[in-house]
């Protein structure tokens, strides 16, 4: 029963850290129907950056983190400015294919300027044990909680009630009647991956905090996979809830059945939900015959 | 200088190569191909052999990407299904290499069909989803599956051998890999004339369309991930012969994208441009690093972000071809050659 317990806390924090990533997977859908490949690699950016900034340089966290969060943004923009806008109304392996050329490049720079030796983050999140009955928990996964749900409340909130925001679900429903009623989809693009820049930072600095800094952080990437299908992936709360499901399950099956099974099971379960409910748990369905 | 096409009869204008031109152009590829080993250095005869693999393995995957426009993320899981196919026939069955090769891809064509049973209801975006979950599955499945495959060491195979004679020194295995990417363009070629061909690529320009007109849309989408895979799955067992060392890192995600680059740098839905491709994706790194291994001497420090500079030139090159020429090298080969064709009154 402690072990159950214990799995269960660590897999709902795993499962909010990847929630976090998914997060910036969904907003990119959502606005622009494309598909981040590159998002794990914006991650290790944005780690890398904010390890730069606070233990190359010596500047303050929060001055760092600051710092960190413009020159995603920046990055974000450029990358939408550069990369995604020549290839609007392209076909979708092209855009599959230019973010996966992106995640390349991103990382040939990661790995060009620090080199892929892994690092120890600078800590100014506690990483102190904490004790839920009988079941231990670092106080920076309590903390990625904490950011995950204060960024999905803020998310949602954005989505429904700012101005920005309505024009994102208005261009993601229809762009040409979006276009027409005098929405720039362009800014709103630009928008999106500044946003989407920003989250992944931000699940970047709390990853590196737990595992260090090193050119692993990018796994997490396609290992949300799972997450943004099972949870469908243009939907915030499927996001979260599907993190949630793939970090539970993840920690069962490394908890009670071992040999390396939980890499491969969140794969097995999105086949299966990609054959049974391809728009995941959330996802607006678009009825479309194969 | 011609100036136009006129065919007169219906045998001229079905044929396979159809003006002189081009039947001039494929006989001198044909006689450099065969000169090539006799006067090239072994570096470049170990190239030309990835080279003529890369091509069969990109020829495979633009079946089912360029012709059929079905997305796959799981190049390198089926060449994996392949080589390890081919490995364990030979190594563990004792079964002779030239038979273990087509097995092997009939294997993959197999394997590659199971996972291709996904597109029957998905496709785009949530279909390249699928092949990456089965790239992931595969490549666990060989890691973790030690007694068949070895895990993560490296499995080890014997030479291929024909009258005591060892088949993969680099001139000796030139003819078997070039003879088998003749072939399977040759077969590629003929195939897109054919009726199931034709059925492939009414699939990709407009599946509804294609339903309508007869053609048995989940049929077809399976007979293309299976002919893909037959390729793919030949390319690696080949691979494997070659090498005689396979170790799983050969096949991951990296492979499937490297090889996705090819065919989009190449041309999509073309089989020079799957040559070019290849060839291109095979000659850039060893051209990054003779060039770096060039500039070590002034600069000491590019040894040690060497990979990471060409990882970086691979992914601008996929996006520079993305936005400047989608439809790749074989696109800027037809308009050399349209030049040429119209020569020197191009108005």
């Amino acid at each position: 029963m402690e072990k159950f317990i214990q799995l269960t806390v660590s897999g709902l924090t795993n499962g909010m850290v990847y929630a976090l990533v998914a997060l910036g997977f969904v907003i990119i859908y959502k606005a622009s129907d494309v598909i981040n490949f590159a998002q794990g690699e914006l991650l290790l950016f944005g780690a890398y950056l904010a390890f730069a900034f606070i233990a190359q340089f010596g500047l303050p966290w929060t001055l760092g983190v600051l710092l960190t969060l413009v020159v995603a943004v920046g990055i974000g923009v450029l990358v939408e400015r550069l990369i995604l806008r020549p290839l609007i109304g392209e076909p979708i392996i092209s855009m599959i294919m230019a973010t996966i050329g992106l995640s390349s490049v991103l990382r040939g720079i990661v790995n060009a300027i620090w080199t892929p030796v892994p690092r120890a983050f600078p800590e100014f999140i506690p990483r102190t044990d904490l004790y839920l009955g009988p079941a231990v928990v670092g106080a920076d996964r309590l903390i990625a909680i904490g950011i995950a749900i204060v960024l999905l409340v803020l998310f949602t909130l954005f989505f429904r009630y700012t101005r920005e925001g309505i024009a994102m679900r208005a261009i993601a429903d229809d762009q040409q009647a979006a276009l027409s009623m005098g929405i720039s989809v362009k800014r709103v693009f630009a928008v999106a991956w500044g946003i989407a820049a920003i989250t992944a930072a931000v699940a970047g600095i709390i990853l590196a905090n737990i595992v260090g800094v090193s050119g692993n952080i990018s796994l997490i990437g396609l290992r949300v996979f799972p997450v943004v299908i099972l949870g469908g992936l243009d939907s915030i709360p499927g996001a979260i809830i599907g993190g949630a499901f793939i970090g539970l399950l993840e920690a069962y099956t490394g908890g009670y059945i071992g040999q390396g099974l939980e890499l491969v099971v969140p794969f097995i379960v999105l086949m299966i939900v990609l054959m049974v409910k391809p728009y995941g748990l959330f996802g607006k369905e678009i009825i479309e015959r194969v | 200088m011609e100036c136009g096409v006129y065919f007169t009869t219906y045998k001229d204008d079905m044929a396979l190569r159809r003006k002189p031109l081009e039947k001039l152009r494929l006989a001198l590829f044909a006689a450099l191909v065969v000169i090539f080993p006799f006067i090239a250095s072994p570096y470049w005869l170990n190239l030309a052999n990835q080279i003529a693999l890369a091509t069969i393995g990109a020829i495979g995957l633009n079946i089912l990407v360029g012709y059929t426009g079905q997305i796959s993320l799981g190049q390198g899981a089926f060449m994996a299904v392949g080589a390890y196919g081919a490995g364990v026939l030979t190594a563990r069955l004792g079964i002779p290499f030239w038979l273990s090769i087509p097995i092997a891809a009939l294997i993959t064509a197999a394997v590659g069909v199971l996972f291709g049973l996904p597109s029957l209801r998905l496709k785009g975006l949530y279909l390249a989803i699928a092949t990456l979950a089965a790239q992931e599955i595969v490549e666990w499945t060989v890691v973790h599956w030690t007694s068949l495959t070895g895990g993560v060491e490296a499995m080890v195979i014997p030479a291929p051998r024909i009258l005591n004679m060892r088949l993969n020194t680099d001139f000796r295995f030139y003819w078997i890999a070039v003879g088998m990417a003749a072939l399977t363009a040759l077969f590629t070629a003929n195939l897109f004339r054919s009726r199931v061909g034709r059925a492939f690529v009414a699939i990709r320009d407009q599946d509804i369309a294609a339903e309508v007109i007869g053609v048995n849309v989940y049929l077809y989408k399976l007979l293309a991930f299976g002919t893909s895979s037959f390729f793919v799955g030949l390319s690696g067992a080949l691979l494997a012969h070659y090498r005689t060392i396979i170790s799983w890192e050969r096949f991951t995600l990296e492979t499937s994208i490297v090889y996705l680059a090819m065919i989009i740098i190449g041309g999509l839905g073309s089989i020079q441009g799957s040559f070019f491709g290849a060839a291109f994706m095979t000659l850039l790194p060893a051209f990054i690093n003779t060039a770096g291994r060039a500039l070590q001497s002034t600069f000491p420090a590019i040894a040690t972000v060497l990979p990471a500079v060409q990882q970086s030139i691979f992914g601008a090159i996929i996006i520079f071809f993305l936005i400047v020429e989608p439809e790749g090298l074989a696109k800027l080969w037809r308009d050399i050659k349209n030049y040429f064709y119209v020569w020197p009154f191009s108005y």
